[in-house]
């Protein structure tokens, strides 16, 4: 009997350990290591977050549905890595701490033959001076990064939305609150849906609404941007984000790394150089995002974490991390299999891979201080390359160390996308897109990087109705109801 | 002013961008069109899922 570990029970992880489980059936073993007890569909968050939907409605216990398959759950994260053993033992296993309720900060270890690594990020509050403590809940500014965040930045909403009934004008400044963040489509969603909501309380005059970004030009989305076709015009989505943004009067800010937040203000610094300071009543700032800061040691005990993890504490794959200037990038040096190159055991899924280099052209400001969006891999990528893995590790386990690794890279995968702008059966609206590849490829698409024929984006209520039902679909699906396996990633 | 050209006046940069006018808003939230908008982002979306499997 084969062990397989998963470390890390979001979408890639979730998605990873269920299928692995449902593939080897009870004569392997899949544990599943998270410190969570629910598992959360983060892209609900948004409607947490502007009071449209609850905290319960967008997670679930994790615990019961672990049971059903079989799965053995432990509550805890994990603290290091032994790929080599110790002096103790020539198994390969992971130390984790506890954080069920009544065992919390025991320490365990767990052995394995083969573990994927998808711990998704750290949200890098602590990057940015004033921008959050430990938790996110900052005394400054909100987060939606998490279902409880999202609850505390409702809470905090509330309040504006008060004073500006009582007549009081409010500002309102939500982005991403470091130079180095991604995720700019959360935030996108937000400050619309935000938008949307001082419009239903009867209060958009009052409210002064900006946005803050890293990207250097609206929708970038750390993608480098799209090019979409409209109208028979293969379009810049810089055009569609500038034209939403006019349309629902939200001025931008783009090119800024923000630095210090205070009580009301928030530092920042431009991509050329120059520095100001953008006052707020209301503020949701994305953090940076890190590695979880996994250790790794050999069989000696000596510290190899920089062999398996490169310093943002991101894991090492098997992409081309030499790739060198942005002239010299490829598609073919973004990752195929997610194996690590040192470990052959070893996989990593989802945020929790090493990227090989930015998507989007690297900028900085005079000054030095790096200013652009770093590469997005949630959502329907962190499934795929999930589902992928474990695909790889049930045939390494099934069918010898010799099997054939399944493949899903970046530069060779759609997405598909869908940014709320404001929730409503009959007045909501939403972006619906399309991205093909998600990492551009400029060897086989010379014009824009994608394919224009499978790259499309349109708002409209349509693109609600399909959010909204992927709220239900993803939940069922990760809930392992009857035919979760036709419901794709 | 039309209601399209509202905003253009509120800052400088919006007057470098588009704005819909009122049939192209309306469309957003038209039912009936946005049914058959619905089938057909759907479809879009199935072909690119299917093709990144």
């Amino acid at each position: 009997m084969a062990r397989l570990v998963v470390l890390g029970g979001g979408v890639s992880g979730h998605t990873a350990a269920t299928f692995a489980a449902k593939w080897l059936g009870s004569s392997h073993e899949v544990v599943v290591v998270t410190p969570n007890s629910k598992w959360n569909w983060i892209p609900s968050n948004i409607w947490v977050g502007v009071g449209q939907m609850t905290k319960e409605e967008v997670t679930f216990p994790l615990a019961p549905v672990y049971a059903k398959a079989g799965i053995n759950y432990k509550q805890a994260k994990a603290v290091s890595i032994n790929p080599e053993g110790d002096a103790s033992t020539d198994k390969p296993f992971v130390t984790i701490e506890y954080t069920e309720a009544g065992r919390e900060g025991q320490i365990a270890t767990v052995e394995y033959d083969y573990l994927i690594n998808a711990t998704g990020p750290k949200l890098n509050f602590a990057a940015t001076p004033g921008l959050g403590d430990a938790n996110g809940l900052g005394k400054f500014t909100v987060s939606v990064c998490t279902a409880d965040h999202a609850e505390h930045a409702f809470e905090e909403l509330t309040k504006v939305i008060a004073k500006m009934k009582a007549g009081e004008r409010q500002k309102i400044l939500i982005g991403t609150g470091h130079g180095m963040c991604t995720c700019q489509g959360a935030a996108f969603e937000y400050i619309f849906n935000v938008e949307h909501e001082i419009k239903k309380a009867g209060v958009r005059n009052m409210a002064d609404i900006k946005w803050i970004s890293n990207e250097s030009f609206l929708g970038d989305f750390g993608m480098g941007g799209l090019h979409m076709k409209v109208g028979g015009y293969a379009v810049s989505s810089k055009l569609f984000a500038e034209s939403l943004f006019a349309e629902r009067n939200v001025d931008w800010l783009i090119g800024a790394h923000v630095h210090k937040v205070e009580a009301g203000k928030a530092h920042y610094e431009l991509l050329d150089g120059s520095m100001g300071v953008e006052e707020f009543d209301f503020s949701m700032l994305i953090p940076p995002f890190a590695g979880v800061g996994l250790k790794a040691y050999n069989k000696a005990g000596e510290d190899i974490t920089a062999t398996l993890f490169a310093p943002n504490g991101f894991m090492k794959v098997d992409a081309n991390y030499a790739a060198g200037a942005y002239e010299n990038w490829k598609a073919s040096d973004w990752p195929k299999t997610y194996q690590t190159p040192s470990y052959k055991n070893i996989f990593a899924a989802g945020i929790a891979f090493a990227p090989p280099h930015l998507i989007s052209k690297p900028m900085s400001s005079p000054n030095g201080t790096p200013i652009n969006p770093t590469p997005p891999r949630t959502g329907m990528p962190a499934g795929i390359i999930g589902k992928a893995v474990a695909h790889s590790v049930c045939d390494l386990i099934t069918k010898g160390v010799n099997a054939h690794l399944h493949e899903a890279s970046m530069a060779a995968m759609g997405a598909a996308c869908v940014a709320s702008a404001g929730k409503g059966l009959f007045d909501g609206t939403a972006a619906a897109m399309t991205v093909y590849p998600v990492v551009p490829d400029f060897e086989k698409y010379p014009g824009t990087g994608r394919d224009t024929d499978y790259t499309f984006g349109e708002i409209g209520l349509a693109g609600h109705w399909i959010k909204h039902i992927l709220h239900h679909l993803f939940i069922y699906k990760a809930k392992l109801n009857p035919g979760w396996t036709l419901i794709p990633e | 002013m039309k209601e399209e050209e509202v905003n253009f006046a509120k800052n400088e940069r919006f007057q470098l961008t588009m704005i819909p006018g009122t049939v192209a808003k309306s469309m957003r939230t038209c039912v009936v069109w946005q049914f058959i908008r619905f089938l057909v982002i759907n479809i879009k979306m199935l072909v690119v899922v299917s093709k990144s499997h």
